[in-house]
């Protein structure tokens, strides 16, 4: 079985800044990777990299053993099956939450079909299906706009269930989030990675912890320390990133 | 696929409905009414209503790209003036030998030049149906080869709406040479007729009247109907968060370019149904400020609501037509004014603040760019 | 010049030795009228022959009534057949000694016959006027003098010329006879002297010079032949080669009007965001104030006008400055963060303004005049020539680019701007007040726009629509250049300049303008960011 992601030798630079330094990561098949890291070790830019939207000056990216990200545009990834969730939640705010599960649904994403397209039963169904996992069913014809801050950030993960990817990439998804609600929000993605792989981006602890997974730390645009949280949290190299030298 | 709300409906058949109306009943009372009735409509006021329909749907062709996709063209004058060129040709052609010139086969810029044969350019404009199929073509293709490189780029924002300023600069400056071909300085003028119709008669001014509303109506329903499917709901989408489209795996550029040549097309249309009622086409519907003008008939109106956007350009040519024959040297100051206040004061235009309006595929865009 | 003047000595020498002076008689111990004795001919040849002699003499003394002559004022007074020049003093006739000047008493009507002039004679006397001039006094004008004569003295002049560029003291002047001198013996001289002549000719590089050769090579064999169709494309050469400067010189030219148009825009758009549709009516109002100042002047201190323009440049900062700071604070402040809405409102100010200056100053031209010091021209050679305000503007704009670059750079000002520019709430949070700091940069912007004015009012027409003239191009250099970097304006300015007069001979100057457009239009395509752009990933964002 092939990776779902393979990560090798991977640079940008900006400048003279460089944001990504030789990275690689591989993700397994149905695996969940939590990503840790200090401001600027270049986490986001990591994404940018997945999703297509830097290029980066050299390295491989592989998706599903096959597909070279490194070609491809953002529609094209995302149609492979490679759903990214903003570190600022980023939904259609002027559109019903309903409207925002329509447009994010898996359906052919031409101009002349969606023009002609109608809502078949199942299709309606899923979207009561995720309106549901998101608990937003009471809320489905306010615009998005009008919901909170963490309502919004679970809107936009339902929105990438929509899509059906195989691989999630979330970023910072219990930014703003009361603890109650970060706590439903780790076991929303544990549920999710039961059917696919997810990578998630976080800087609280605690959420790293309940979720419960391999654990890869990011330092100045490469793995410093990769393994379960206790194990990385007991690594010099990363006490000295995280404490200071 | 999400119900429209009931309001929605209504209002647009409403809508419809009266602009229908109007192009019925407004003939009548030209034509059939006689003229010492207080319900008589004169001539030019017909021609007059006639013009403002032909900006109308030049505004709902604006509206469709900026309201719904926050496209902001500065160059849909030069749409519009294409479709106009492009019917002017077909009005040159038919005068024939009736030009000062008597010359039939060339027109008579072209004769005053001295030049000997028509250039390949102009053949085909003497067919109605030809002309007409370039009226749509011609903006059509621009628009296309234009927002291909544009959108590919991913030239958004100002800079998208800075070249397109550049571009109906470039257009106007290429009109005003004598050796393009279309008249230089003048344009293209002195028409007779249109398919056999004295252009200066009743009958063919009503004519024109009706075909410039049921053009309108036609461009409405069709935006309409665009606004409310899945595709008009991915414009929006585009509009208040591009990236988000994208990551979903919506190829942005073909949303833009499929909606912006379309809206070329309906600019077209309306330059084409404009020129026979005005008379002439000359290279000054290229002026950059006849562009921004159009903007701030749709934003008074009330971008991303379709209705505004035809009220808007009703509401100010009115205006217009009215101040720079009474008061000529207040109408910039009046128009001026109109951008400051409409950006400042009413960012939802006439038709937001209202709020008559229920909710037509989407939230009216309101602060955002 | 050491290679034009040694075959020049010699050719001179081979005049004076050759052709000695036939002029001998007419000497200066001729000082009275019977100088002139032969103008009374009765025949036209007869006077033409002594017009020449006169010429030749090389006297200054007898220009007056030769002009007169020309002019048809020479006379011969009927009472005693004396040759006189009549003038009209207020209204009435008086006779004058065509020698000294002097007043000979009133003139009543048909007491004297006028000396009669024809064609042929007419081109004679200005060609001997020329030749009499060459000795003036003023080095201006025997330089033209010697320039006049170029296409049309003849053999007879070659001595009166060697004599002349002996005496003259002047460089300039004595270059200029040098040409003329060649020119003259490629035209009438022996078969050597015209090889000499087209030796000399080489060194020259103007498109007289070539006619010249193209001419005569018409009639050339052999050698001579040779000799001109060498010289003429050494000359093509050269001229082709000043052709490329002197485009460069108007490309730089150009480009150095746009900077000034474009550079306040590139502190609004490029600094602050903020799309200002009216910066070309900044500019027109800069205008409109160097057109005031001038005449505020010209009314109180009249012998000050020259120096009207140095004052108008302060001013015009200021006025438009201040304008500036007003429509920030009133307007376009409540539009930051929504680019599209203030470029409407923007556009909408511009049309006030333009309509509130027609209204004071009326829809036509304002006159502002040129300083002495910017009319004029400097000539490098006869194939590059530089104007005075040309140049006077380039080294203004550099003066501008360069104060602004150091301002952002080093001044405190400038280092609140680019902190205000790069985090907003970082900036307040270390104490800077951003809303104090956007309306100086508006106003900075504005100012320079205003500058930019003072310039254009010198090479354009003061108009209200002065500034609608310069907005897309503006534009264009900004996101050409690369948004938010001077710099980049700098060479976009430039290029944009430099490319428009390098395209102008082969398109003519719309369609160049044309071109440019739609380059700079594919090149956005390109690289939407401009040639500079910033790169990294909060600008992605």
């Amino acid at each position: 079985m092939t990776e779902v992601l393979y990560l090798d030798g991977i640079s940008v630079s900006f400048g003279g800044f460089k944001a990504l330094n030789d990275l690689s990561l591989v993700v397994e098949p149905g695996e969940m990777r939590a990503i840790i890291g200090p401001n600027g070790a270049g986490k986001t830019t990591m994404m940018d990299v997945i999703t297509g939207r830097t290029r980066p000056d050299k390295g491989t990216a592989l998706f599903q053993g096959g597909h070279d990200l490194t070609r491809m545009d953002e529609a094209e990834i995302a149609n492979l099956g490679i759903g990214r969730k903003f570190q600022k939640p980023t939904v259609f705010e002027s559109h019903s939450v309903e409207d925002n599960l329509l447009l994010a649904q898996k359906a052919p994403r031409g101009p002349f079909a969606t023009l002609i397209a109608k809502l078949s039963g199942a299709q309606q169904d899923a979207i009561d299906e995720t309106l549901q996992t998101i608990a937003l069913t009471g809320d489905r014809h306010r615009p998005a706009g009008d919901l909170s801050h963490g309502q919004k950030q679970w809107l936009e993960i339902g929105m990438l269930l929509m899509q059906q990817p195989d691989l999630l990439l979330v970023d910072e998804p219990v930014a703003g989030m009361t603890d109650a609600e970060t706590e439903q929000t780790a076991d929303l993605l544990r549920q999710i990675s039961k059917t696919r792989s997810v990578v998630v981006v976080e800087h609280d602890m605690e959420f790293v912890r309940a979720l419960g997974t391999k654990v890869s730390v990011l330092h100045e645009g490469s793995v410093l320390s990769e393994g379960p949280l206790d194990v990385v949290q007991n690594d010099a190299k990363v006490i000295e990133v995280y404490l200071g030298r | 696929m999400a119900k429209l709300t009931f309001t929605t409906q209504k209002t647009t058949w409403l809508f419809a409905a009266v602009l229908a109306a109007i192009t019925i009943v407004v003939p009548i009372l030209n034509l059939a009414v006689p003229e010492t009735s207080a319900l008589h409509v004169p001539t030019y006021i017909l021609s007059l209503f006639g013009k403002y329909l032909a900006f109308a749907l030049l505004a709902l062709s604006v509206d469709l790209i900026w309201g719904y996709c926050g496209i902001l063209s500065l160059g849909h004058g030069a749409f519009f003036a294409l479709g106009g060129y492009a019917m002017g040709m077909y009005l040159m052609r038919q005068i024939g030998d009736r030009g000062v010139y008597g010359n039939p086969e060339l027109p008579d810029f072209m004769v005053f030049l001295d030049w000997q044969e028509l250039p390949w350019y102009w053949l085909g404009f003497d067919n109605f149906f030809f002309a007409m199929a370039m009226v749509m073509l011609v903006p059509g293709a621009l628009a296309f080869i234009f927002g291909w490189f544009a959108f590919r780029s991913r030239v958004s924002g100002v800079y998208l709406s800075i070249i397109t300023q550049a571009m109906t600069f470039a257009l106007m400056l290429a009109f005003f040479r004598n050796d393009m071909g279309f008249g230089g300085n003048n344009g293209l003028t002195d028409f007779k007729e249109i398919l056999g119709f004295d252009l200066r008669s009743q009958g063919t001014r009503a004519g024109l009247f009706v075909a410039s509303g049921v053009a309108l109506l036609a461009g409405f329903l069709i935006c309409r109907a665009i606004v409310a499917s899945k595709l008009g709901k991915i414009l929006v989408g585009i509009r208040d968060a591009e990236s988000r489209t994208r990551f979903l795996g919506y190829r942005v550029e073909h949303y833009k370019l499929f909606v912006f040549t379309l809206s070329a097309v309906m600019a077209g249309v309306a330059g084409a149904l404009y020129v026979p009622q005005v008379g002439i086409i000359n290279p000054g519907e290229f002026a950059p400020g006849n562009s921004i003008e159009i903007v701030i008939w749709v934003a008074l109106g009330g971008r991303g609501t379709l209705i505004g956007a035809i009220m808007g350009a009703i509401l100010v040519n009115l205006a217009k037509s009215y101040l720079t024959a009474a008061f000529p040297e207040v109408w910039l100051f009046a128009l001026g004014g109109l951008f400051v206040a409409v950006t400042l004061l009413l960012p939802k235009g006439v038709v937001g603040a209202v709020g008559i309006w229920g909710n037509m595929g989407a939230r009216a865009p309101g602060g955002k760019s | 010049m050491l290679r034009t003047i040694l075959p020049l000595l010699t050719l001179l020498l081979a005049c004076i030795t050759l052709q000695p002076p036939a002029t001998a008689q007419t000497t200066a111990d001729q000082t009275g009228t019977e100088l002139l004795d032969g103008l009374r001919a009765k025949s036209f040849k007869a006077k033409i022959a002594a017009v020449e002699k006169l010429a030749a003499g090389g006297d200054p003394k007898v220009a007056a009534p030769l002009t007169a002559m020309l002019e048809g004022r020479l006379h011969i007074r009927k009472s005693d057949r004396a040759l006189v020049i009549l003038e009209k003093r207020d209204g009435k006739k008086f006779f004058v000694d065509p020698i000294s000047g002097e007043t000979l008493g009133e003139a009543k009507s048909r007491s004297s016959n006028k000396v009669r002039v024809n064609n042929r004679l007419r081109g004679v006397l200005r060609s001997a006027l020329g030749t009499l001039t060459l000795f003036s006094k003023d080095p201006d004008i025997r330089l033209k003098a010697a320039r006049a004569i170029f296409k049309s003295a003849d053999g007879n002049s070659l001595t009166i010329l060697a004599k002349a560029y002996l005496d003259e003291t002047d460089d300039d002047v004595r270059e200029a006879l040098a040409r003329t001198v060649a020119a003259t013996r490629l035209r009438h001289g022996s078969d050597d002297e015209k090889m000499a002549a087209v030796k000399i000719l080489t060194d020259f590089s103007d498109q007289g010079v070539r006619d010249l050769l193209a001419k005569a090579a018409l009639s050339a064999k052999g050698d001579l032949a040779k000799a001109i169709s060498l010289a003429a494309a050494s000359i093509d050469q050269r001229l082709a080669f000043f052709g490329v400067l002197q485009n460069l010189f108007q490309g730089i030219s150009l480009g150095s009007v746009l900077l000034l148009a474009a550079i306040g825009l590139a502190i609004t758009f490029g600094v602050m965001g903020v799309i200002n549709m009216a910066h070309g009516e900044m500019v027109m109002l800069g205008a409109y104030t160097t057109h005031v100042v001038q005449v505020l002047v010209l009314q109180h201190f009249p012998d000050a006008v020259t120096h009207s323009l140095l004052l108008s440049i302060p001013v015009a900062f200021l006025v438009a400055g201040l304008f500036g700071v007003f429509l920030e604070r009133s307007v376009i402040r409540f539009l930051y963060g929504r680019p599209l809405e203030t470029l409407l409102a923007t556009w909408g100010l511009s049309l006030m303004l333009q309509q509130f200056v027609r209204s004071i100053f009326g829809p036509t031209n304002r006159e502002v005049i040129a300083p002495s010091w910017m009319s004029g021209s400097i000539e490098i050679t006869g194939g590059l020539v530089l104007t005075n305000n040309r140049i006077c503007i380039i080294i203004f704009a550099a003066a501008v680019f360069l104060t602004l670059t150091l301002l952002i750079r080093y001044t405190d000002f400038g280092l609140r701007m680019r902190a205000v520019t790069q985090n907003r709430s970082m900036a307040n949070a270390v104490g800077i007040r951003s809303n104090w700091i956007d309306a100086m940069t508006f106003g900075l912007g504005s100012g320079v726009a205003g500058l930019a004015g003072v310039a254009l009012s010198q090479i354009d027409n003061v108009s209200p629509n002065l500034g609608q003239g310069y907005i897309i191009d503006s534009f264009l250099v900004v996101v050409f250049g690369g948004v938010g970097n001077l710099w980049g304006t700098l060479v976009g300015a430039l290029s944009l300049g430099v490319a428009n007069k390098f395209l102008e001979p082969y398109t003519g100057a719309v369609l160049a303008k044309i071109l440019i457009l739609v380059l700079v239009i594919l090149f956005i395509q390109k690289r939407p960011r401009g040639l500079f752009a910033l790169k990294g990933r909060a600008v992605e964002n």
